[in-house]
């Protein structure tokens, strides 16, 4: 075994690499390299534990078919899908933000940061929305929680326009409990991880207008952009799972 | 076994019987689940035997003493090879067999004789068709299939029985069962075997095996005065059943008279076998197992009957099937009689108060 | 010639380096906020060492509990809380952190020729995480305990108890995310942060089982995580995944549990079986036998870990055709076990072998893993499973796979890397001495109870028909024994740490690259990086070096 490299009281060799080059990595690229791997690993991680949620859904949408499309029929697809584009936008403006910050554009990189940081407060908006309403119709499981619309569908004038469901028995209409408790479980755990983006994204902001990713270390945005794109992704998941249940009858 | 000294065959079975490390074999699976399992001991015995003797001898062989200086083996395909192939074969040799006394103890013959368990923190509830009902205690018969049938009223707990070396989960929200054929009388322990809160360990009782002739002694000695079935007519009553499960032609519900066993086309499409599930389903949750041609109208009794209840009416639904008398009689309470005789072809009769037979 | 490999500097001159990685910062604060992964290795050995004496004391009223018959020393709800804070704490707190929190943490950088982890702060946040989730285990102790048994088996969990469930469901899943993190971290250094030349064919085979190891606490241990979420929701606001009268399925949670429960044993196992591969490779002086095989072994146990998890269910009423596939399974997984056994039995033939402690315990472990991983064969057939679930069958199993396997590594690795760690011998005889106690004390203690298994004795008893006393007896007297083998390691090697003989570098004459540097380590490891040119094990190239070592020196000597 040879040993080679520079020693480490070499001055020489300390005035040669960047100042955020952490000490234990021996070049930028590795340093780079190792924090991509990592978060993707992570990104695995979230995917295994969502998961879990996902797996409770697909046996209890096999067992209650019935029930979940009538608590899927609450939900309102204009939100749903507005929300949807608001989040695939905002990856889009992420995107943007990870070009500028590799192409050294300063207020590129802000402006991109702001519009996803904005769009991801309007996902949230949104989300406000449809939660209060699930509160107000005491769909809320645990809570009061009430199988009216179900059993009789015509006391929800909105949705019944809409779907004309047929009233459901209630020990069918229970299992809508699970449904949304499955409903708030992915959607809320889903908006625990926006919420943290979002957090980040502010911190990311101030960092930005100080230069500090478009001098050369672009690793935090890239890989910031991959958990924001996850987390779209999840939604777009989410979506076509929790809203599109038998749309048309 | 002449040839072996009566006296040191004596001591040889006092010792077994003493330090046994089996429990006495009590039913028909029982030795054979034990050959498997000194099948097992003697392969574990050589296979440790092997390792114990080759770290043993390398170590006394191979020594620094002895040994000064190591000569670098990088490997041997052929051993890989080896002792790749042979363990997989032993273990597949014992997944085969091992999978053999599963099917075996899980598949109950046709002509098994049912018993119901209800388990709940912290007793066993052992019910007999015949109306016998048993706490922290089964008495069964040698020489006859039994199968039980189990459930639990609150969480998980386990139905054990080792000298019959059978064992099952008894879960809330379904039946399980597991069968056995007694073949040694005596009393033998029987144990809750999932942990299932502060009693688990006083979740104990007796199984006890009798000769057939015992057996109906018992039969007659242990009578609570109503089969199963009775009771499970009177919970039917009681619960107003007959408002819809009745024998008119516009009956807003299907005739239960030989519904059990019987294939059933579900409301949903797809057809099921009315079996003790689908029973107990259709009365927990009746709006999921509606039979076709009926609308889902029956409501759940979830949290109105107990797990002895439900148990009760399945039996008393079990035995409509039987009683040819029943077949020509309705009685309900609300409904305007049929005149004596007359069958209609589409609808048959059931439920006679009093006359069913356990 | 002597019989003993360790090789020490001139005890007259030698000294602990002055500087290293110990005496490089002073204070609290440098311990507390270092991302050294030596001084988080060292945290994590004296946190895992606190949380194993409490689960062992635990385990000693188990063990008093069970002498008579009767439940007559405390009220069966104690019991049943003294054996689920046992099973939370040894599990969670000791096992799945062990070897790679500690061994794992110092050496994975230096075996690759790294400086540290690829993230270090991250591998602090991972110490925090798990002394947070241990401290809320302690103060839910203090509070009154959990009684549900650490498998939190639902409807029990859920709506029958009123014990500290949340809390502890909150401190196993602090925990986890701590050995996620660690995972990560190891997966990320190990394929990013390797010396130049060092291929993974190269890589010591302590590396490959933690590698294995890491895989399955990234991709199993979230999945508890959301059972864990799942529990708190239904026990506090009752939405139904669980609930039957709700149209939930408990078996959900069985499934959800064990899926990542089963890997776990693996995540426990495997960095042990890494560290026997790098004692058994020393004391014989030789290449482990089948280097390949053994290092795809790693992986196959890890890849079909992921695979068998519902043997834990076989009674529970799941189809007959879903246990054939988890029994075959359960078959396969345990082949690649199997073949390092013989491997590393194979490894110590034309070796030269001396028998210092750490092959005394990898010894142990070897005829004691192969002795629970056989008794995990019979509980694999799904037919014998039926018998002997749920007994102290399985009870023995897994501590002989736990203890008397994993444990017995974790000494063995300990004591091989103590001079490493601290620059000082521990003293070999009473060391010797305290090996061969745990092993007796260990085989009284559990082997009675694959007896009591298969006559029937159920698990999680206080009380048991007394027919059952005598071998609990002998299990309980095994006990003391062994209480008194795990006791002295402490002691010596505390004593060691002042009065124990100076190391040097490399007093086993080992080929590691942690070997080549000195002892205790500097803060950087290495002063230069290092380039591999040679494979593992390679004790023709140790010699080449040592001849060149003796040859610089020599002219000086005159």
């Amino acid at each position: 075994m040879k040993f080679h490299g520079a020693a480490l009281d070499d001055n020489s060799a300390h005035q040669e690499h960047p100042s955020y080059l952490r000490h234990h990595f021996n070049s930028v690229e590795q340093q780079a390299d190792a924090s991509s791997f990592a978060m993707w690993l992570f990104l695995l991680t979230e995917v295994m534990f969502f998961g879990g949620l996902f797996t409770a859904y697909l046996i209890y949408r096999n067992w209650y078919y019935p029930a979940f499309v009538s608590g899927s029929h609450q939900l309102n697809v204009v939100w749903g899908a507005t929300n949807t584009v608001v989040l695939i936008f905002s990856s889009f403006t992420m995107a943007m933000g990870v070009w500028c910050a590799e192409t050294r554009r300063r207020r590129g990189l802000v402006l991109s940061l702001t519009l996803t940081f904005i769009l991801g407060l309007v996902f949230l908006g949104i989300k406000t929305i449809e939660y209060s309403e699930k509160i107000e119709k005491h769909h809320v499981p645990g809570f009061h929680y009430s199988l009216q619309s179900f059993v009789d569908p015509q006391s929800d004038p909105e949705v019944y326009a809409e779907y004309h469901d047929k009233p459901l028995v209630p020990d069918m209409a229970r299992h809508t409990e699970l449904y949304f408790s499955l409903y708030f479980l992915m959607t809320g755990m889903h908006a625990l991880h926006m919420i943290i983006g979002i957090g980040i994204l502010s911190f990311m902001i101030l960092r930005a207008r100080a230069g500090a990713y478009t001098s050369g270390h672009v690793t935090f945005v890239e890989n910031f952009g991959l958990y924001w794109h996850f987390v779209d992704i999840i939604w777009i998941y989410l979506f076509a799972l929790l809203y599109l249940i038998s749309r048309h009858q | 076994m002449s040839h072996i000294s009566p006296v040191i065959w004596q001591f040889l079975v006092k010792w077994l019987t003493n330090f046994a490390l089996l429990p006495p074999e009590a039913s028909k699976v029982a030795p054979q689940m034990d050959a498997l399992l000194f099948f097992m001991v003697l392969v574990s015995l050589i296979g440790l035997t092997i390792v114990v003797l080759l770290v043993t001898s390398f170590s006394i062989l191979y020594s620094k003493k002895r040994h000064p200086v190591a000569v670098q083996v990088e490997g041997s395909t052929l051993l890989e090879a080896t002792w790749t192939i042979i363990p997989l074969g032993l273990f597949l040799v014992m997944f085969v067999w091992g999978a053999l006394i599963y099917f075996r103890v899980y598949t109950p013959p046709a002509n098994a004789m049912n018993i119901y368990v209800v388990g709940k923190q912290w007793m066993w509830k052992v019910e007999h068709p015949g109306g016998q009902h048993e706490i922290n205690a089964l008495h069964v018969p040698t020489g006859r299939a039994v199968q039980l049938t189990l459930i639990s009223q609150d969480v998980f707990h386990s139905f054990s029985i080792p000298a019959f070396r059978v064992k099952r989960e008894a879960i809330p929200g379904r039946y399980t069962t597991v069968w056995f054929e007694a073949t040694t009388p005596g009393t033998y322990h029987l144990f809750c075997t999932q942990y299932c809160g502060t009693n688990h360990s006083q979740m104990i009782g007796d199984v006890v095996v009798m000769t057939p002739e015992e057996y109906r002694k018992w039969l007659t000695r242990s009578d609570s005065g109503a089969s199963l079935a009775q009771d499970g007519e009177r919970l039917f009553a009681s619960l107003s059943c007959a408002a819809c499960h009745n024998a008119r032609p516009d009956a807003r519900g299907p005739s239960l008279a030989n519904v059990y066993g019987a294939k059933l086309a579900l409301a949903s499409g797809g057809t099921v076998i009315a079996d003790d599930a689908y029973l107990r389903e259709a009365i927990l949750n009746p709006s999921q197992h509606v039979t076709q041609g009926y609308a889902p109208i029956m409501p759940t009794y979830q949290g109105q009957i107990s797990e002895e209840g439900v148990i009760a009416l399945i039996e008393f639904i079990k035995n409509l099937n039987s009683d040819y008398r029943v077949e020509q009689t309705i009685n309900t309470t609300d409904m305007p009689p049929v005149s004596e005789g007359a069958v209609t072809p589409a609808v048959k009769a059931h439920a006679a108060k009093g006359t069913v037979k356990p | 010639m002597s019989d003993t490999i360790v090789s020490l500097p001139d005890q007259a001159t030698a000294r602990i380096p002055k500087d290293n990685y110990i005496t490089r910062e002073n204070g609290l604060l440098s311990w507390l906020l270092t991302s050294d992964h030596k001084r988080i290795a060292i945290l994590y050995l004296i946190s895992i060492t606190f949380f194993f004496f409490i689960g062992g004391a635990l385990a000693g009223l188990i063990r008093l509990e069970l002498l008579t018959p009767q439940a007559d020393l405390m009220a069966t709800d104690t019991y049943n809380k003294v054996f689920t804070m046992h099973g939370v704490i040894m599990i969670f707190f000791f096992l799945v952190p062990s070897v790679p929190a500690t061994l794992g943490n110092f050496f994975i950088p230096m075996m690759i020729g790294a400086k540290d982890l690829a993230l270090p702060k991250i591998n602090l946040l991972s110490w925090y995480l798990y002394m947070t989730g241990g401290l809320l285990a302690l103060y839910t102790m203090a509070v009154g305990g959990v009684d549900t048994g650490w498998t939190f088996t639902t409807p029990l969990s859920t709506h029958y108890v009123n014990t500290n469930v949340l809390t502890t469901g909150l401190a196993v899943f602090i925990a986890g995310f701590s050995s996620i993190l660690t995972g990560l971290n190891f997966i990320v250094t190990i394929h990013k942060m390797r010396a130049p030349g060092l291929t993974w064919f190269r890589l010591p085979l302590f590396i490959w089982s933690n590698y294995a190891a890491s895989i399955l606490m990234v991709l199993g241990t979230p999945v508890l995580a959301i059972a864990i979420v799942l529990i708190a929701l239904e026990r506090t606001i009752g939405i139904g995944v669980f609930d039957p009268t709700k149209g939930g399925d408990p078996l959900l949670f069985q499934h959800l549990f064990w899926f990542y429960s089963h890997p776990a044993v693996y995540i426990m196992i495997l960095p042990g079986m890494g560290v026997i591969s790098e004692v058994i490779s020393n004391f014989s002086r030789k290449r482990v036998f089948g280097y390949t095989a053994v290092a795809f072994s790693s992986v196959a146990i890890a890849v079909f870990g992921f695979f068998v998890w519902a043997h834990h269910m076989f009674i529970m009423g799941i189809s007959n055709y879903a246990v054939l596939v988890f029994s075959l399974l359960s078959m396969l997984v345990a082949v690649p076990s199997a073949i390092k056994i013989f491997n590393w039995s194979l490894t110590l033939y034309k070796g030269s072998i001396t028998f210092e402690t750490p092959l005394l315990y990898a010894f142990g472990f070897m005829g004691l893993f192969t002795i629970g991983g056989m008794t995990g064969v019979f509980l694999g057939s799904s037919g014998t499973d039926i018998h002997l679930t749920e007994t102290y069958f399985i009870v023995a199993h897994f501590h002989f796979v736990m203890v008397g396997g994993m444990l017995m590594a974790f000494l063995s690795g300990i004591h091989f890397w103590w001079p490493k760690m601290t620059g000082r011998m521990y003293p070999e005889k009473i060391s010797q001495l305290a090996a061969v106690v745990t092993f007796i004390g260990f085989v009284l203690t559990f082997f009675p109870q694959f007896i009591l298994g298969m006559l029937g004795m159920p698990r999680r008893y206080a009380s048991y028909p007394p027919e059952f006393q005598i071998l609990n007896v002998f299990s309980t007297a095994g006990a003391t024994i062994l209480g008194v083998g795990y006791l002295l390691p402490v002691l010596y090697l505390i004593w060691s740490l002042r009065y124990g003989a100076i190391a040097g570098n490399n007093p086993w004459q080992a080929t590691g690259l942690e070997w080549q540097t000195q002892s205790p380590p500097l803060t950087e490891n290495f002063a230069e990086v290092p380039v591999m040119d040679h494979e593992a094990y390679d004790y023709e190239w140790l010699e080449k070096q040592q001849l060149a070592q003796k040859e610089t020196e020599a002219p000086r000597a005159g």
